[in-house]
C-alpha cells in the first residue's frame, strides 16, 4: 500500500489534539475521584485497625497469692454472708502484699517506692480475686497462682502508648515503674497475652480502661437486633405484601408510599426523640432498656425493610400469579404459596442489611438513655429486656468521652468487633443474593 | 398474672381452638371433608386468629396506656408541698418509682412490708439492703404514692388478664359456634388477614404521626415557656440550667449548614466523577469490584466516622493546618466534621448518580459519538444534562443525610455555638444540641430540655422538605426513561 | 411505469471510490457477525444495504465510522479505506473520522436540548464556526437542507424532544450534516416513521446525494429501489451481491438475492 502519512485523517489537527487532551484530563479526574474515595476507605480502616487491634491483647501480671484465712474469713466458718463483708479493698491489700513479696523473692532490684508498687496492678484485680473466692470459698487458706490485670499505664507501655518520656510527666505512673515492668517481663512475671475478657467483661470505671469489656454491650445489641428481627420482619413483609399485591392505587396508598420513602430518609436521631417521647415519657418504659432500643430501632428499620421487600415482590413475574390464580387459588394463597417463597431471597437480603444498619446505629440510643454506665449484665429475656444494658455503638461513644487515653484503644477495638459483626451480616446477605438470585 | 404467663395461656387457647375447630368442621360434614366449603385447616386457622388477634391488640394497647394510669394514681397521692425547693415533681416521681421497685423486691424476698411502710427510716434501711439507693429517708407521702402505684399496677394487671382472656374466649366461642359445612372459613380468614396486612402498613403512617405529634406537642410546650420570637430571632445560644437562657437557633443552623456544605463540597465532586468514571469508562470487571468497595463507605456506622474524626482527622488538621497557620487550635472543627462527613456521603452521591447515568439511553450517547464527539464531550454535554434532575435528587438526598447526621458532628464539630466563618473553629449543629439537651439528667418542663423538641421539629421539617423534593425529582426522572 | 423501471432511467454518474472495504470481519465475542465483506462505496451516490434481520448490515455500517469501538466485545479486522487512508490505522482518531463520516440512527435520538443546540452541537465540538452569527447560519442552512426550517424556525429554543417522530428524525439528519461530513451513514432511518414522514426523509436523501455520499440500511426493498443507485445484499454475515440497484432488483445473479427480493427469505 502506498504511504499515506500526509493524509488528513492520519494527521490530527491542533483542535483534535486539544480535545483529546481534555478527554484524558477528564478521565484522570474520574480516576482521581475513585482513588480518593478508596484511599479514604483505606485510611479510615487502617487508622481504626491500628488503634484498635491492641485492645485484643492485654498485659497480665502473674504471681502467687496466699488467700489468708485470717483476713478473708474471720469467722472461720466459710459463711458466704460473713465473707462477703470483706471488701475489694481488703483483697487489693492482699494482692499488693503478695506482689511485693514476689518481686523480693525474684530478687529484682528497683527504685519504686514500696508503697507505690501496688499501683502497677489494676484496681480491678481486687474485685476479680474477691469474685473468685466468693464463688469458690474452698480456696481460702490456699496459695494460688493469680493472674492480675496490669494497670493501664503499664499496659500502655508495652503497647507503645506510654513512653518513659510521657511517664515522667504523668502522676499515675513513673519511669521507675516502667523500668521495673521491663525487668518483670524479663523475669516472666509480666506478659502480654490475648484478652478474651475484652469480649466478655462488662464496662469499667474511668480509672481502669484495662478492665473494660464489651460483654454487656454485645448482649444488649444482641437483644435489640433480635427484637428488631422479630418485629420488623413480619410487619415489614405484611406491609409490603399489602402495598404491592393488594392495595388499590389511590391517594391514600400514594401517601403511604411517599411516607415510607421519607421515613427511610428521616434522620435517625428523630427516632430517638420519638422513642423518648412515646416509649419512655408516655408509656413509662424504663430508660436504657433493650426493649425501648429495640422498639425504636424497629420503627427506624421498618421502611428500610419494606423498600427492598417491595422490590423483591415486584420482581416476581406476573405470569406466576396468573398461573396460581388460574388453578383457583385465592389471591392470598397465591401470595403466600408462590410469590413470597420466590421473593424470599430478596426479602432476606434486605432484612439482613436493615438489621446491620440497626446494629450500627447510635444516635437514637443516646436519647433513650443507653449511654448510662451499666456494670451488670441484663437478665434473660423476656424480663431481661427491661433491664438496663448498653449497645455496641453507644459503648464506643461512651468510651470516647472518657479521659484516660486507654479508652481510645478500647473504643477502636470495639469498632473492630462491630465491623466484624457487620461484615458477617453483609457477607451473608451477599451470599444469599448470589446463591438465590433469579433473573426472569 | 404475669404477661408471660398470660401470653402462654393465649397461645394454648389458640392451639386448642385450632384443633377443636378442625375436628368440629370435619364432624359437621359427617366426616367427609369434601362436603365442606373450606378446608378444615381454614376453620382451625380462623379460630386461632380470632383468639389471638383481638387479645393481642388489647394487650398491647393496655400496656401502652397503663403507665399513664399508674403515674396518675401515684401523682394523686402527692401534694405540691411534697416537692422541696430545688427539686421537681419528676425527680420525686422517679423516687416513687424506685421505692415501688424496692418494695416489690422486698415482697419477693418474703419480707413483711407493713412495719416498713409505717417507718420511713426502717424502709430506707431495708431498701438499701436490696440495693435501692435513696437520697434520704422517703417522706410519708412518697411512700403512699409508691404504694398507690403498686396497687394501681396490680389492679391494672388483674383487669388486663380478665379482659384479654374474655376477649380470647369470646373469639373462640363465636367462631366455634358458626362452624357448619357451608361456613366460608377461608373467606373469613382472608378478610381477617387482609386487616392484619392493612394494620401493618398503617404502622408506617403511625410512625410519622407519632413523630409529628410528639415533636409538635412538646414544641408547643416549649413555646409556652420560651418566646418563639427569641427562638427564631435571637442570635445567641447559651443555655443555663439555672434559667435565663438564650436559646436562639441561628448559631446551630449556621453550624449545620456550614458542616453540610463542606461535606457536600467534598462528596459531590468525588462522588460525581466516580459515578461518571464507573458508568462510562470502567470495564465491567472494575465496576463490579469498585462500586461495592465505595458503597462500603455508606455501610460503615457513623460512630466509626465519629471516632475517626476525633482521633485521626481532627488532630491532623489541627497540627498541620490550623496551628501552623494560626487560625485555630481546636481539633474539633467545622472542617474536621465536614471532611469526614463528606467521605461518608460520597456513596450517596455516587451510587444513585451511577444508576441515573446508566438510565440515560444509549441512543443519546451513540448520537453524540456518531457526530464525532469525544466520550468526555458526550458525557459533559449530553449525558450529564440529561441525567441532571436525577443527580440533583441524589445530591439533595445526600444533603438531607448530612444535615441529619449526628455522631460525626457530636465527636468532630465541637460544642461551641457561634456564628463564625472560620472553618477551623469548633462550632455546633442542631443534632449535637439535641443530644446534649436530652442526655444526662433531664426534666421535661424546663425550656432548656424542651428546646430539643423544637430543634427536632426544625430538623424534621428541613429534611422532610429536602427528601420530598428529592424523591419527586428522582421519581419523575425515572418515569421519563422507563 | 414501475418503480424499478423508473430507477433504470436514472443515469449513474461515473464517480470516484469514497470508501473501499476489503475482507472486513467482525466478531462479537464468539459470534462471527460479518465475514469477508468487500465493498466500494462511491462518492455522491446513495448506497443501500439490504438483507434479513441480523445479517450484519448495521454491524458493517458501524464499522465505517468506527462506532463499533464503543462495543467492548466487538473485534474488527480487514481494511477499510476512506479516501485511501485506513480508518483503523492506530494513528487515526475516531473523533476526527466521525466528523467526516456522520451517522443517523434507527430511532430518532435528539438530545434533550433545544432544537438549535441539537444542530449546533457538532459545529461547536469540532470548532467549525468562529462566531455566533456564523453558527446561526450553519444551523439555518442545515435545518433548511433537512427540510425542517419552515416548521421550526419560530421555536428554535424549544426542546428537540418535543417534535414529532418524523421531525425528530429530520432534526437528527440536520444535526449529522451540520459537521459537513463527506459520508452520511443512515441505519434504517425511516423504520420508526409513518409513511408521510418516510416520504419526506426519502426526498431529503435524494437531495443530500448532491453533496455527500450516503449509505442507508433499509428493510424496505421499495425504499432501496426508490432512493439508491447501488445496492448491497447481505445474508448471514456475507455480502452476497453488490451492484447497481437496477441490476440487483431486475437481474440478480445470486439465487439468494432473488429469493429475498421476491419475498421467499427474510
Ligand atoms: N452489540 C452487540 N453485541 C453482540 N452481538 C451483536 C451486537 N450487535 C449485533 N450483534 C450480533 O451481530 C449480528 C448482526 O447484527 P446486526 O448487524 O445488528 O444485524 P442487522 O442486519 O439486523 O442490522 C447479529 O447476530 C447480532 O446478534
Ligand atoms: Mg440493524
Amino acid at each position: 500500500m502506498t504511504d499515506m502519512t500526509d493524509h488528513p485523517l492520519l494527521m490530527p489537527d491542533a483542535r483534535t489534539k486539544a480535545r483529546n487532551a481534555a478527554e484524558r484530563r477528564f478521565r484522570a479526574y474520574g480516576l482521581t475521584a475513585i482513588t480518593l474515595a478508596l484511599a479514604a476507605l483505606v485510611w479510615l480502616l487502617v487508622s481504626i485497625f491500628s488503634a484498635g487491634l491492641p485492645a485484643f491483647k492485654q498485659t497480665f501480671i502473674t504471681f502467687p497469692v496466699t488467700l489468708d484465712a485470717a483476713t478473708l474469713d474471720k469467722s472461720g466458718k466459710l459463711d458466704p454472708v460473713e465473707m462477703a463483708k470483706v471488701t475489694t479493698i481488703g483483697y487489693g491489700k492482699l494482692i499488693d502484699k503478695a506482689f511485693a513479696a514476689e518481686i523480693e523473692a525474684k530478687g529484682i532490684a528497683h527504685e519504686v517506692k514500696p508503697k507505690e508498687l501496688g499501683d502497677m496492678i489494676s484496681e480491678q484485680a481486687g474485685a476479680s480475686l474477691r469474685d473468685m473466692v466468693l464463688a469458690n470459698p474452698a480456696l481460702v487458706g490456699q496459695t494460688i497462682q493469680f493472674q492480675a490485670l496490669a494497670n493501664g499505664r503499664i499496659d500502655g507501655y508495652f503497647k507503645g502508648r506510654v513512653t518513659m518520656e510521657t511517664a515522667s510527666r504523668d502522676k499515675n505512673t513513673s519511669p521507675e515503674k516502667l523500668a521495673l515492668a521491663d525487668k518483670l517481663r524479663d523475669a516472666g512475671v509480666i506478659a502480654v497475652k490475648l484478652n478474651p475478657g475484652f469480649l466478655t467483661m462488662s464496662d469499667a470505671s474511668d480509672k481502669r480502661p484495662e478492665a473494660a469489656g464489651l460483654g454487656v454491650a454485645i448482649l444488649g445489641s444482641l437483644y435489640m437486633v433480635v427484637i428488631v428481627l422479630c418485629l420488623a420482619l413480619p410487619i415489614g413483609v405484611a406491609a409490603s405484601v399489602y402495598l404491592e399485591e393488594f392495595a388499590p392505587k389511590n391517594t391514600f396508598t400514594d401517601i403511604i408510599e411517599v411516607n415510607i420513602a421519607n421515613l427511610a430518609a428521616v434522620p435517625s436521631i428523630v427516632y430517638g426523640i420519638l422513642g423518648l417521647a412515646i416509649f419512655i415519657n408516655f408509656a413509662g418504659l424504663p430508660q436504657s432498656a433493650p426493649i425501648v432500643g429495640g422498639l425504636v430501632l424497629t420503627l427506624m428499620t421498618l421502611p428500610r425493610i419494606i423498600i427492598p421487600t417491595r422490590a423483591a415482590l415486584k420482581a416476581v413475574p406476573p405470569s406466576i400469579r396468573d398461573a396460581a390464580l388460574g388453578v383457583g387459588a385465592s389471591k392470598l394463597q397465591t401470595v403466600t404459596h408462590h410469590v413470597l417463597p420466590l421473593a424470599a431471597p430478596g426479602i432476606l437480603t434486605g432484612t439482613i442489611i436493615g438489621l446491620a444498619q440497626a446494629l450500627g446505629e447510635s444516635a437514637p440510643l443516646l436519647l433513650i438513655g443507653m449511654v448510662a454506665f451499666v456494670k451488670d449484665f441484663p437478665g434473660l429475656p423476656p424480663q431481661g429486656l427491661f433491664d438496663p444494658a448498653a449497645a455496641l455503638p453507644v459503648q464506643i461513644y461512651n468510651w470516647t468521652q472518657r479521659g484516660d487515653p486507654g479508652f481510645v484503644e478500647r473504643a477502636s477495638g470495639a469498632i473492630i468487633v462491630l465491623l466484624v459483626f457487620l461484615v458477617v451480616m453483609n457477607a451473608a446477605a451477599i451470599y444469599l443474593r448470589r446463591k438465590y438470585e433469579r433473573r426472569w | 398474672m404475669s404477661i408471660g404467663l398470660l401470653s402462654l395461656i393465649l397461645l394454648a387457647l389458640a392451639t386448642a381452638g385450632y384443633l377443636v375447630a378442625r375436628t368440629r368442621a370435619v364432624a359437621s360434614a359427617g366426616g367427609d371433608a369434601r362436603r365442606l366449603h373450606s378446608l378444615p385447616a381454614f376453620h382451625g386457622r380462623l379460630t386461632a386468629m380470632s383468639v389471638l388477634v383481638p387479645a393481642a391488640v388489647i394487650l398491647i394497647l393496655w400496656l401502652i396506656f397503663e403507665g399513664f394510669a399508674i403515674r396518675g394514681a401515684a401523682l394523686s397521692q402527692l401534694k405540691p408541698s411534697d416537692v422541696p425547693d430545688g427539686s421537681t415533681m419528676d425527680l420525686i416521681m422517679s423516687d416513687v418509682g424506685r421505692i415501688a421497685d424496692g418494695l416489690n423486691q422486698l415482697e419477693a424476698r418474703g419480707t413483711e412490708l407493713a412495719p416498713l411502710l409505717a417507718s420511713p427510716d426502717a424502709l430506707a434501711a431495708a431498701l438499701k439492703d436490696v440495693g435501692v439507693a435513696q437520697g434520704g429517708a422517703p417522706t410519708p407521702d412518697t411512700i403512699l404514692a409508691a404504694q398507690a402505684s403498686r396497687e394501681a399496677l396490680r389492679t391494672s394487671r388483674i383487669g388486663l388478664s380478665i379482659v384479654t382472656l374474655a376477649a380470647a374466649v369470646a373469639g373462640l366461642v363465636l367462631v366455634l359456634r358458626r362452624i357448619t359445612p357451608e361456613f366460608r372459613a377461608r373467606n373469613a380468614t382472608e378478610a381477617l388477614s387482609m386487616w392484619l396486612l392493612i394494620g401493618a402498613s398503617l404502622i408506617a403512617v403511625g410512625t410519622t404521626l407519632g413523630i409529628v405529634l410528639s415533636l409538635l406537642s412538646e414544641t408547643l410546650h416549649f413555646f409556652r415557656l420560651y418566646d418563639f420570637r427569641d427562638f427564631f430571632f435571637n442570635l445567641t445560644w447559651n443555655p443555663k440550667f439555672t434559667g435565663g437562657s438564650d436559646l436562639g437557633i441561628w448559631p446551630l443552623i449556621w453550624g449545620t449548614i456550614y458542616v453540610s456544605a463542606i461535606a457536600l463540597a467534598v462528596a459531590v465532586p468525588i462522588g460525581l466523577f466516580s459515578a461518571v468514571y464507573l458508568a462510562e469508562y470502567a470495564s465491567k470487571r472494575t465496576r463490579a469490584y469498585v462500586k461495592p468497595l465505595i458503597e462500603i463507605l455508606a455501610g460503615i456506622p457513623t460512630i466509626v466516622y465519629g471516632l475517626f474524626a476525633l482521633v485521626t482527622v481532627g488532630p491532623l488538621l489541627r497540627d498541620w493546618i490550623s496551628i501552623p497557620m494560626g487560625i485555630g487550635n481546636s481539633s474539633s472543627s467545622v472542617m474536621t466534621a465536614g471532611l469526614v462527613m463528606g467521605i461518608m456521603v460520597i456513596p450517596f452521591v455516587s451510587s444513585l448518580s451511577d444508576d441515573i447515568i446508566n438510565a440515560v439511553p444509549q441512543s443519546l450517547r451513540d448520537g453524540s459519538l456518531g457526530l464525532g464527539a469525544t466520550p468526555s464531550e458526550t458525557i459533559r454535554q449530553v449525558v450529564l444534562p440529561a441525567a441532571l434532575p436525577g443527580i440533583v435528587g441524589a445530591i439533595l438526598l445526600a444533603a438531607s443525610r448530612a444535615i441529619g447526621e449526628t455522631m460525626i458532628v457530636v465527636l468532630g464539630a465541637g460544642a461551641a455555638a457561634q456564628l463564625s466563618l472560620n472553618p477551623f473553629e469548633a462550632m455546633t449543629t442542631v443534632t449535637v444540641k439535641i443530644v446534649s439537651q436530652l442526655t444526662g439528667d433531664t426534666e421535661f418542663n424546663s425550656p432548656e430540655t424542651l428546646v430539643a423538641f423544637a430543634l427536632g421539629l426544625t430538623l424534621f421539617t428541613l429534611t422532610l422538605c429536602l427528601n420530598i423534593v428529592a424523591l419527586i425529582i428522582v421519581r419523575k426522572y425515572r418515569e421519563q426513561y422507563e | 411505469m414501475s418503480v424499478i423501471e423508473m430507477k433504470l432511467e436514472r443515469e449513474v454518474a461515473a464517480e470516484t471510490i469514497k470508501i473501499q472495504a476489503r475482507k472486513v470481519q467482525v466478531h462479537y465475542g464468539t459470534n462471527h457477525a460479518l465475514k469477508d465483506v468487500d465493498v466500494d462505496i462511491l462518492s455522491k451516490n446513495v448506497t443501500a444495504f439490504i438483507g434479513p434481520s441480523g445479517c450484519g448490515k448495521s454491524t458493517f455500517l458501524r464499522c465505517l465510522n468506527r462506532m463499533n469501538d464503543t462495543v467492548a466485545s466487538a473485534k474488527v479486522s480487514g481494511s477499510i479505506l476512506l479516501d485511501g487512508a485506513d480508518i483503523y490505522d492506530p494513528r487515526v482518531d475516531p473523533v476526527q473520522l466521525r466528523a467526516k463520516v456522520g451517522m443517523v440512527f434507527q430511532k430518532p435520538n435528539p438530545f434533550p436540548k433545544s432544537i438549535y443546540d441539537n444542530v449546533a452541537y457538532g459545529p461547536k465540538i469540532h470548532g467549525l464556526t468562529r462566531s455566533k452569527a456564523e453558527l446561526d447560519e450553519v444551523v439555518e442552512s442545515c435545518l433548511r437542507k433537512a427540510a425542517l426550517w419552515n416548521e421550526v424556525k419560530d421555536r428554535l429554543q424549544s426542546p428537540g424532544t418535543g417534535l414529532s417522530g418524523g421531525q425528530q428524525q429530520r432534526l437528527c439528519i440536520a444535526r449529522a450534516i451540520a459537521t459537513s461530513p463527506e459520508v452520511l451513514l443512515m441505519d434504517e432511518p425511516c423504520s420508526a416513521l409513518d409513511p408521510i414522514a418516510t416520504a419526506q426523509v426519502e426526498e431529503l436523501i435524494d437531495e443530500l446525494r448532491s453533496q455527500f455520499s450516503v449509505v442507508i440500511v433499509t428493510h424496505s426493498m421499495q425504499q432501496a429501489a426508490r432512493v439508491s443507485q447501488r445496492t448491497a445484499f447481505f445474508h448471514l454475515g456475507h455480502l452476497v451481491e453488490y451492484g447497481e440497484t437496477g441490476t440487483i432488483f431486475t437481474n440478480p445473479k445470486d439465487p439468494r438475492t432473488e429469493s429475498y427480493i421476491t419475498g421467499r427469505i427474510g
